[in-house]
C-alpha cells in the first residue's frame, strides 16, 4: 500500500476495534439487518432440486432474498456503521457486477452519505441495470477505462480516490480482499451468514451439514459462511473459483487453481500474474467473479488444506442457472450459479441422509440480460 | 555507501540541490531509453527515476499510467528492460534508480531481482507500495549488494512512520508532497513547506521531494527546502508530446536552473 494510506488504514483498524465490539453497534447492526436488510434469511430445503440429483437433502442459504439482492448488504451495513462513528461525509466503492456498489449506495442513500462508485467500463456495459439502480440511489458511478476495465481497475481507481481525498472518505471495500484490516472487517459482518445457516440446520436437522459450497471472486460470501464452520472438521467446506472459458485457456478468473503467490491491492495472497508480475486480466460470463486475485484468508486455507477449491466454467453455470430456476422456480446470480453447479456435481456422491448447504449469494435479475444473450435471446 | 548517498554527498558539498527526473522505462519504447537517458544527463540530472511498466500503478495518475501502457504495448519486459539498461547505465555518470511495484519485484524474487538490477548497473530503488516494516528481506539483499533503498513518506505520515522510513531508507528519503497519485498540480499544498521542513527535522538521510512538481516556481521553492526535486509526470507528458525529446530536454532544463 502506498505510504499515504498507512495513517488511514492504522485509524480504520483502531476505530474497528473500538466500536465494532460494543453492545451499542451491535444492536443497531443487528436491527438495520433485521428490519432494513430483511435477516435473518431463510435456510430453504430445496426439495425437488435434491431430488432431481441426489439421495440427499440440499438446502440453499438465502441471501438472494435480502434487501437489494445479495448478501453485499452485510458488509454494506456494518462498514457504513463505522463510517459515520469515524465522521466520514464521503463513501467510496469498487465493484464489478454492481452488487456491492448497489449495496453501498444504498447505505449511503439510507444514512444521507455522499456516494461514489468505480466500476469498470466493461462491467457497466455488462450490468447496466444495477448502473441505473446506483445513479437511482443518488450515488456517481464513475466509469474506469483503465487495464482490464473490469473489478481490479476498478479497485485501483478506488484506491487512488482513497489517497486523494484520505482525510474526509471512507473506502467501503465489498470484498475480503485488499490491505489489512479490510480481510478481517469484511469477514466479520458476513459471518453472520455462516453463524445463521449453523443455527437454522441444527433447528431444521439437528446437526451439522456435510458440506457447505460458495462461490469465490474475492471471496466475501464464501468467508461469511464458511468462517463458523471452520472449527467442525466433518464439515467439508467447498470454494468455487470461475473457470471462465477453461482452466486451459487464458479467460478465467480461477486465482487459487492457477494463480501463484503476489501483492494485489496491499494484500499477499494467490494472483493471476504473468513471470514479469504483470497482474493478468480475469475472464468470466459473472462479472462478480472477474478478479485476478483473491482473499488472502482463501489462499490461507487452501494451503492448510481445510477448504477444498473447485472450478466451474461459464458453460456449466449457465446450465445451474437454467436447473436451479426450473426445479425450485429460484434464479440465482450468475456468481452464485457457480456454487449451484458444483453443488450439482457433489451431489451425486451425497449418501441418504447426508447434507449439504449451498450458499445462495445473490439473486439473478441482473444477468438475465447476460443469459438471454447467450442463448442468442434479444430482449 | 551505496551511489545514490554518494551522489547526495558529492552535491551537498558543493552546495548543489538534486534534480531528479523521472520516466517511464520503454516509453515510448526501448530503443529510445538510452537517448532519453542521455538527453536528461545533457539537461542537468543529478540522478534518474526509471519508472519499470506496471498493469497496475495504483500510485500513479493518468499521465504515468498511460506511458505504462505505451511501453508494455510496445514490448518493455523486465529482461528486456535490464539488458538495455547494462550498457547505458556503465556510461552514465549518473545513478539510476528503478521504481517498481512490489508485485513485480515479489514475483520475481527478491534477491534474483536486486541481483538482476544490480547487474543492469541499478544503483538504487524505489517500491512505492510497499512500506518499511514489510521490507525484511529486501533490506537485507539490498544491502548486501549495495543497492539505496529510497522509502517513502507522505503528509499523512506520523513523526513515528517518518523515522521508520527514514532508518529504512539507504538513499534519500522520497517525501511525497500531495495526499494524492502523480501527476502536474497547478498548486502544491500551503502546508508543504512545513511538512518538509519537519521530514528534514527527523530524516538523518536526504530528502528529496516528488509528486505534483512540473514548473520551475515549485522546484525552486522546493529546492530551498529540501535536497533534491522529483519531476516525473510532466517530463513523461513531454516526452509523449514530442518523441524527438525536445519538449522534455528544455523543460529539464528550465527545471534544472530553478532549482
Amino acid at each position: 500500500m502506498p505510504e499515504t494510506l498507512m495513517a488511514a488504514l492504522d485509524e480504520l483498524a483502531a476505530a474497528y476495534q473500538r466500536y465494532a465490539t460494543t453492545p451499542e453497534f451491535q444492536q443497531e447492526l443487528a436491527e438495520l439487518s433485521r428490519f432494513y436488510a430483511g435477516r435473518p434469511t431463510p435456510l430453504y430445503y430445496a426439495e425437488r432440486f435434491s431430488r432431481e440429483l441426489s439421495q440427499g437433502r440440499i438446502y440453499l442459504k438465502r441471501e438472494d432474498l435480502t434487501h437489494t439482492g445479495a448478501h453485499k448488504i452485510n458488509n454494506a451495513l456494518g462498514q457504513i456503521l463505522l463510517a459515520k462513528r469515524m465522521g466520514k461525509r464521503r463513501i467510496i466503492a469498487e465493484t464489478g457486477a454492481g452488487q456491492h456498489g448497489v449495496a453501498t449506495a444504498t447505505v449511503a442513500a439510507r444514512f444521507g452519505l455522499e456516494c461514489v462508485v468505480y466500476m469498470g467500463e466493461l462491467d457497466m456495459a455488462r450490468q447496466a441495470l444495477n448502473v441505473f439502480r446506483m445513479k437511482l440511489l443518488g450515488a456517481e458511478v464513475r466509469p474506469v477505462t483503465s487495464g482490464s476495465r473490469t473489478l481490479k481497475d476498478a479497485t485501483n481507481e478506488a484506491i487512488r480516490d482513497w489517497v486523494t481525498n484520505v482525510d474526509d472518505t471512507y473506502y467501503l471495500i465489498g470484498s475480503v480482499v485488499g490491505p489489512h484490516p479490510y480481510p478481517e472487517i469484511v469477514r466479520d459482518f458476513q459471518t453472520v451468514i455462516g453463524r445463521e445457516t449453523k443455527a437454522q440446520l441444527a433447528e431444521l436437522a439437528g446437526r451439522l451439514p456435510d458440506y457447505v459450497v460458495a462461490c469465490v471472486g474475492g471471496g466475501s460470501n464464501a468467508m461469511g459462511v464458511f468462517t463458523p464452520f471452520l472449527p467442525d472438521p466433518n464439515v467439508k467446506l467447498v470454494g468455487v473459483e470461475a473457470a471462465g472459458k477453461g482452466l486451459n485457456t487464458t479467460e478465467h478468473a480461477a486465482a487459487l487453481a492457477k494463480g501463484k503467490p503476489g501483492i494485489l491491492h496491499g494484500a499477499k495472497s494467490y494472483v493471476l500474474a504473468d513471470p514479469d508480475g504483470q497482474i493478468i486480466e480475469a475472464s468470466s460470463i459473472s462479472a462478480g467473479l472477474d478478479y485476478p486475485g483473491v482473499g488472502p484468508e482463501h489462499s490461507f486455507l487452501k494451503d492448510s488444506g481445510r477448504v477444498e477449491y473447485q472450478t466451474i466454467d461459464d458453460q456449466e453455470a449457465l446450465d445451474a442457472f437454467v436447473f436451479l430456476t426450473r426445479t425450485e422456480g429460484i434464479i440465482p446470480a450468475l456468481e452464485s450459479a457457480h456454487a449451484v453447479a458444483a453443488g450439482m456435481k457433489l451431489a451425486r456422491k451425497l449418501k441418504r441422509d447426508e447434507i449439504m448447504v449451498i450458499n445462495l449469494s445473490g439473486r439473478g435479475d441482473k444477468d438475465i440480460p447476460t443469459v438471454a444473450a447467450t442463448m442468442g435471446v434479444k430482449l | 555507501m551505496n551511489r545514490v548517498a554518494m551522489r547526495f554527498e558529492e552535491l551537498k558539498k558543493t552546495g548543489r540541490k538534486a534534480f531528479i527526473p523521472y520516466i517511464v522505462g520503454g516509453d515510448p519504447d526501448l530503443t529510445s531509453l538510452p537517448l532519453v537517458l542521455e538527453t536528461l544527463v545533457q539537461s542537468g540530472a543529478d540522478l534518474i527515476e526509471i519508472g519499470v511498466p506496471f498493469s497496475d500503478p495504483l500510485a500513479d495518475g493518468p499521465v504515468i499510467q498511460a506511458a505504462s501502457v505505451r511501453a508494455r504495448q510496445n514490448g518493455c519486459t523486465l529482461d528486456k528492460l535490464f539488458s538495455t539498461l547494462t550498457p547505458v547505465a556503465a556510461r552514465l555518470p549518473v545513478p539510476l534508480i528503478l521504481m517498481v511495484y512490489y508485485n513485480q519485484l515479489y514475483l520475481r524474487g527478491v534477491s534474483r531481482f536486486l541481483a538482476e538490477a544490480n547487474t543492469a548497473g541499478v544503483a538504487g530503488l524505489i517500491i512505492p507500495d510497499l512500506p518499511p516494516e514489510d521490507a525484511t528481506e529486501l533490506r537485507a539483499s539490498a544491502a548486501a549488494l549495495g543497492i539505496g533503498l529510497n522509502f517513502l513518506v507522505a503528509p499523512t505520515s506520523k513523526e513515528e512512520r517518518i523515522r521508520l522510513a527514514a532508518a529504512a531508507s539507504t538513499g534519500f528519503l522520497y517525501t511525497v508532497s500531495v495526499k494524492g497519485v502523480t501527476g502536474a498540480r497547478h498548486t502544491l499544498p500551503p502546508e508543504l513547506p512545513g511538512f518538509i521542513q519537519r521530514v528534514k527535522t527527523l530524516s538523518p538521510r536526504p530528502v528529496a521531494v516528488g509528486f505534483g512538481i512540473n514548473t520551475p516556481e515549485q522546484a525552486r521553492m522546493i529546492a530551498g527546502l529540501a535536497d533534491g526535486v522529483i519531476v516525473g509526470s510532466a517530463l513523461v507528458q513531454a516526452i509523449a508530446e514530442d518523441p524527438q525529446l525536445k519538449k522534455m530536454a528544455s523543460l529539464a532544463r528550465t527545471l534544472r536552473e530553478a532549482i
